[in-house]
């Protein structure tokens, strides 16, 4: 099934046109990176997927469900915001800086949206985070700050907090980039383990090594379109075009 | 006149001075917050007239008008930039020589409040303002994409957040206000340094006004003190 469908998304800011006509979906189960340099539109393509922004033009569906749609005039017009508020619980964000509530507890970052939001029982709710805390070798982490934390727990933290939500796919949003090296290697383990229990997830990362084990799919994008896409090997041991090329070169050195 | 005798003949002084004080803050705190967000908004009643591009520099100008924010700019202005003691004459005076309406002696209490409440709801609105403003906007999205409404964004995430990048902001305009009280003696309101005056007058001493220094003293050191009690129970992150 599909998850996420986006077709022909157009996104400019004033004169400047950063996403050019993408299409994309995303299978069930599905791991997709997106790989390309910086300013090629890859924040603001998952900005667009996750409500942050508005398109100026195409169609946006999860599960088959509308979000946006074309007008006569080629132009996104989107569902109301009670149904925007349905579907939104589908997906989640993680930042690449966290985002965190610096206010709240760990155990309250996880917890608030789905007893507040989702209006879900809070001993189940409390139940789940307290499991996704263990998943993520936290529990002993639940009353702590935020700020008590490091970088790489933060960045577990938020995931956990995305996961709390139940949602059916996770956008990553170049998640390893704030982090020290062996930091990272902490939340790229958590993200294979996530690929193993097939939970669909959309990447957007630098790490070349990463995306060609863990991934299903990968896409290479440039100047607002995407350049290139299809299986890990073929993208990135054996790109065809003269821009991936380039730019793998540059990041592998 | 011995120290006693002096402190007693302020002592109903004194309990205006304080009724001044945390009934200005009671009103203006809240009031301060209402203030910012019109400050802050970004309503423009007109804004569909740009909506057929190629419209006049007129007409572009008019789309962008944010009326309410037009206007709290403006009360800001006044508020930070004519003297209180002027502000506490207007409020006082204008119902008899705007509007003839006769005024009692007790009217000078309210007044005074009023007064007060206006213009210490304009600084704070704009310290609360500059609170908002260096929130980053990651905790917007990151609420956004949680699902949270605008509402209870700004109730549980923003507001919190805010209270605790204003407190020092904020203690300094208390302390401020400790000591504008005594600009109640321009429309003659019986507060404590009023009557420190007018018994310094009588009994031709020094003594009296330094008793009211001293009050005054002890009381912003009370709160100084409770302001950074605040400012530690709020220091559990970052
Ligand atoms: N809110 C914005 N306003 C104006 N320009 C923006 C905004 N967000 C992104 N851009 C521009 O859009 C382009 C693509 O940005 P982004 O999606 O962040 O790229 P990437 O994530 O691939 O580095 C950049 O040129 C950036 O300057
Ligand atoms: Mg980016």
């Amino acid at each position: 099934m599909k998850l996420l469908e986006i077709e022909h998304l157009k996104k400019s800011f004033g004169s400047l046109e950063v996403l050019q006509d993408i299409s994309l979906s995303v299978e069930e189960g599905e791991v997709v990176s997106i790989l390309g340099p910086s300013g090629s539109g890859k924040s603001t393509l998952l900005r667009c997927a996750t409500l942050l922004e508005t398109m100026d033009g195409g169609k946006l569906a999860y599960c088959g469900d509308c979000i946006c749609e074309n007008n006569a005039y080629g132009q996104s017009v989107y569902v109301s915001k009670k149904e925007r508020q349905r579907i939104q619980s589908r997906f989640g964000l993680v930042f690449q800086n966290f985002n965190l509530f610096p206010h709240y507890s760990v155990l309250k970052n996880l917890t608030d949206a789905p007893i507040h939001v989702q209006k879900r029982n809070k001993e189940e709710v409390y139940a789940e985070a307290m499991e996704l805390l263990k998943k993520m070798g936290l529990q002993d982490k639940a009353d702590y700050y935020p700020c008590q934390l490091s970088g790489g727990q933060q960045q577990r933290v938020a995931i956990a907090r995305a996961l709390a939500m139940n949602p059916q796919m996770l956008f990553f949003d170049e998640p390893t980039s704030a982090l020290d090296p062996e930091l990272t290697v902490e939340i790229l383990r958590v993200l294979r383990q996530l690929a193993e229990e097939k939970m669909t997830m959309v990447i957007v990362t630098h790490e070349i090594d990463f995306a060609r084990h863990v991934s299903d799919r990968v896409i290479f994008m440039d100047g607002g379109r995407i350049v290139e896409q299809g299986r890990p090997e073929e993208i990135i041991d054996h790109p065809s075009n003269d821009r991936t090329r380039a730019f793998l070169q540059k990041i592998q050195r | 006149m011995d120290i006693l005798s002096i402190v007693t003949q302020l002592g109903s002084g004194m309990l205006s001075t304080l009724s001044i004080f945390f009934l200005t803050l009671l009103f203006s705190l809240p009031l301060g917050l209402l203030v910012c967000f019109g400050r802050m908004s970004n309503w423009r009643p007109f804004r569909k007239l740009s909506k057929d591009s190629s419209s006049g520099k007129l007409v572009s100008g008019l789309a962008n008008f944010r009326p309410v924010q037009w206007l709290i700019k403006i009360y800001i202005s006044i508020m930070r930039g004519t003297p209180l003691m002027l502000q506490l004459f207007v409020v006082f005076y204008a119902p008899y020589y705007v509007f003839g309406i006769s005024i009692n002696s007790s009217f000078r209490f309210y007044a005074v409040l009023i007064g007060f409440s206006l213009n210490y709801a304009a600084y704070f609105a704009e310290i609360y303002r500059s609170g908002i403003q260096s929130i980053p906007v990651g905790q917007y999205e990151a609420s956004s994409v949680l699902g949270y409404s605008r509402a209870q964004t700004f109730c549980k995430i923003i507001f919190p957040q805010m209270v605790k990048r204003v407190v020092p902001a904020v203690t300094n305009e208390v302390i401020t206000l400790v000591k504008d009280t005594s600009l109640a003696f321009a429309i003659a309101y019986q507060e404590m340094f009023t009557t420190a005056k007018q018994i310094a007058a009588a009994e031709t001493s020094i003594m009296p006004l330094f008793v009211a220094g001293v009050f005054y003293y002890i009381f912003n050191f009370v709160v100084a003190f409770v302001m950074e009690r605040v400012e530690k129970k709020l220091d559990y992150y970052q």
